[in-house]
């Protein structure tokens, strides 16, 4: 498996049947696809749906029916659409189980930054700070580390997205999640041991005695 | 209301407006709304949206015009022109996280000051802004948007300016009917008074002051 294979299967066996979820673009569309068979999760665009679904096939796209990038998908039966207010009226207040998004650093307390990289990349937040501070459960799936850097850090660098913790990172290495807003290890991938996780890591890691394989 | 021609319509636009426009990603924009303005070559605009689509699309024909002066926004990121405007100084761009931009819009259609949220408390979003705090919870004060002109695309219209949207063209059009002085409206259909049910019209007639006739 290559390492958004890894982050996007194990990521979806955090989310139930009947699960209001946002993703993100990037590994968090990826997502969808690792659902087990027939399980129903509404997918939230936030320009206004829930219920999206695939991409249409060939001559079947609507061009009033996009995701958040503006491209063509579907809505599967029992979708639903509504204005900006309402789409970010779900998000804030607290409607939405999980939102799972990408991310430059994760912080050792769990602090997200993923919407500006100072004087090189500027593309405005969107949605981001609104999911984070809003959603019930944050779920980041990203890689591990960039041009051999860790992008779990003691501190972020980069300006943060919000100050909430965010609840679970997914990367191609482990799962680490956040209680008290202390980073600990839960999981590491098949084939990883703890040792190579904390030294692919910048931020400290709490390990307890029960870390497990990542399920997949 | 009155139902005019679409250069009529612009031409009631001064250079240095103020423009509140519905659309995401460029769908749901009044796109023959935005190429007249072009045409016109209306100049020195503030544009209120959620986005500059892409170049060739939507608001992206006004930027790569270089018709803009300040752009309020949530995201610029999938217009490299509204960058490199930015960047070289030539576009003042402010960025707004886009639950937050849509409350501030909502606030000053509906008559409010501003809006409390917790979204950009503790972020590079708060500089400049004033806090409170509400039951224990420290807050952003987020203070209310509106401008001259709202530019709305609705699916239907009514001949008395009724409108309603479709899908995903909803998403900034409505709350954006209720907060520009005057209001700009074209849509897909125009149809009889009737057509659409009185349960499914999302802006009312009062609302909206200008209809674009449909050629």
């Amino acid at each position: 498996m290559n390492p958004q294979t890894i982050i996007a299967t194990r990521i979806a066996r955090e989310l139930r049947a009947g699960m209001l979820v946002n993703l993100g673009i990037g590994i968090p569309t990826l997502v969808a696809n690792y659902l087990p068979e027939g399980m129903q999760v509404f997918f939230q665009s936030e320009n206004g749906l829930i219920g999206t679904g695939a991409i249409p096939a060939e001559g079947m796209a609507h061009p009033l029916l996009t995701d958040a990038g503006g491209r063509p998908v579907t809505a599967l039966p029992g979708a639903s659409t509504f204005d900006s207010a309402m789409s970010f009226g779900l998000i804030r207040g607290g409607h939405v189980d999980v939102t799972v998004l990408g991310g430059l650093q994760v912080d050792q307390a769990g602090r997200l930054a993923n919407w500006m990289i100072p004087g090189r990349m500027v593309p405005g937040m969107g949605g981001a700070m609104d999911l984070v501070c809003g959603a019930k459960r944050v779920i980041v799936a990203m890689q591990h580390s960039a041009r051999g850097k860790s992008k779990i850090v003691r501190e972020c660098d980069l300006p943060l997205t919000s100050i909430r913790p965010v609840d679970l990172v997914v990367t191609e290495l482990a799962v680490i999640a956040f209680p008290e807003g202390v980073a600990t290890l839960r999981e590491t991938a098949p084939g990883v041991t703890v040792e190579q996780v904390i030294a692919a890591t910048d931020a400290e890691l709490v390990v307890p005695p029960d870390v497990s394989e990542m399920p997949l | 209301m009155q139902t005019i021609p679409v250069e009529e319509a612009v031409a009631k636009i001064p250079d240095g407006a103020s423009l509140l426009v519905g659309g995401f990603m460029g769908v749901g924009t009044p796109e023959r709304v935005v190429d007249e303005i072009v045409r016109q070559g209306k100049r020195d605009l503030t544009v209120i949206a959620n986005d500059t689509a892409v170049p060739g699309v939507g608001i992206g024909k006004l930027i790569s015009a270089r018709l803009v002066r300040q752009v309020i926004a949530s995201h610029i990121g999938l217009n490299s022109e509204t960058q490199q405007q930015m960047m070289s100084g030539a576009l003042a761009v402010d960025l707004v996280p886009q639950g937050t931009l849509i409350e501030r819009i909502r606030a000053g259609g509906y008559g409010l000051g501003g809006v409390l949220t917790l979204t950009g408390v503790g972020t590079a979003v708060e500089e400049g802004k004033q806090k409170v705090e509400v039951n224990g919870r420290t807050y952003l004060v987020e203070v209310a948007l509106g401008a001259e002109f709202a530019l709305v695309h609705a699916f239907l219209a009514d001949y008395l300016g009724n409108l309603a949207y479709v899908l995903t063209a909803r998403n900034f059009n409505p709350i954006v009917a209720m907060a520009g002085a005057t209001v700009i409206a074209s849509a897909e259909h125009i149809v009889p008074v009737g057509l659409i049910s009185p349960d499914h019209v999302v802006t009312p007639a009062p609302v909206v002051d200008f209809l674009i006739a449909n050629p």
